[in-house]
């Protein structure tokens, strides 16, 4: 089950905590992974822990023209892309009323505009497989949301319905599009909380406990497998029942 | 007949499963020979295969026909 042996897999994100946990996920069911990211150091050393099969591909996904060219250079690397899991995500927290423009579109930027952009990349090399996996990571608050976070959340949404839309358009090539919907994870992101945050927060969870990004990997690595062709446009969500969507 | 007329009639008919006298030059890719918007997406990535040119999205929106299409190709290449 969830053999990926012989798939190319490209995960965005990859220096982060939940990034890294996907690409050693895909990595451990036999894929090539494509790690990319903004910092390299982090990548060079999860590709010296992976061993063979793993591509640092850097890019700062800021930049349109560094990530419009991502997918060709990942393709080179590994031949194909098959895979592509756009997990990369930047936070810029404001209070609405004092949200600026340049908060808003940097976000937007990073968490939308360029998963629109790497999957339209991948795509041409998908529908002539005919087959490809696109996972988008979301977020929880994507679908509830949440107080200061009025950007993140606008494009964890837009995420949602952009695989919708796109999901519909490539069913018919054996190409999937499905989000996976993280909640509060152990992560760098959330150890900036304090313990006091962290316990009020663990109040909302009815599984009483943070989720592991292992626990997030292992339903990328479901949903990009052969087992999950008959899924499509769906959200997978992973966040001990803080929210059951 | 050229044979990039040829080549090109032999994509469509290979792609689209359609006979090859249903491929005339004013046959709609779409309203004759049953194609959906994205198989014609997938007809324009096949000549830009076949003849190494690149179609842009603006100009493959008007390739509509197989005479389009030939027509197209034939100033490209």
């Amino acid at each position: 089950m969830f053999d990926l042996e012989g798939k190319a897999a490209l995960v965005t994100g990859a220096s982060g905590g939940i990034g890294a946990a996907i690409a050693q996920g895909l990595h451990s069911r036999g894929a090539r992974v494509g790690l990319s990211g903004t910092r390299v150091e982090p990548l060079e050393a999860l590709a010296g822990e992976l061993g063979e099969r793993a591509h640092v591909l850097p890019c700062n996904l800021s930049d349109s023209a560094d990530v419009a060219a991502l997918p060709k250079v990942a393709a080179e690397a590994m031949g194909a892309v098959d895979i592509l899991v756009n997990n990369a995500g930047i936070t810029r927290d404001n209070l609405f009323m004092r949200m600026s423009d340049e908060e808003w579109a940097s976000v937007l930027q990073v968490n939308l505009t360029s998963a629109m952009i790497l999957s339209k990349g991948v795509m041409r090399g998908m529908m002539k497989a005919r087959w490809g996996r696109i996972v988008n990571i979301t977020s929880v608050v994507g679908a509830t949301g949440n107080p200061g976070q009025a950007n993140y959340a606008a494009s964890k949404a837009g995420l949602v319905g952009m695989s919708k839309s796109l999901a519909y358009e490539v069913a018919s090539r054996g190409i999937t599009v499905n989000c996976v919907a993280p909640g509060f994870i152990t992560t760098a992101m959330t150890d900036k909380l304090t313990d006091d945050q962290k316990s009020a927060i663990l109040t909302q969870v009815p599984m009483g406990r943070m989720g592991e990004a292992d626990e997030i990997a292992s339903a990328v690595v479901y949903l990009s497998s052969a087992e999950a062709g008959y899924i499509t446009g769906a959200t997978l969500h992973v966040n001990g029942g803080m929210a059951m969507l | 007949m050229s044979d990039i007329e040829d080549r090109t009639r032999k994509i469509v008919v290979e792609h689209l499963g359609v006979e090859q006298d249903k491929v005339t030059e004013n046959a709609s890719f779409i309203d004759d020979l049953g194609a959906d918007s994205l198989d014609t997406v997938e007809l324009v990535m096949a000549f830009e295969e076949e003849f190494g040119i690149e179609i842009p999205d603006d100009a493959a929106e008007t390739i509509q026909s197989f005479g389009d299409a030939v027509k197209f190709i034939k100033e490209a290449v």
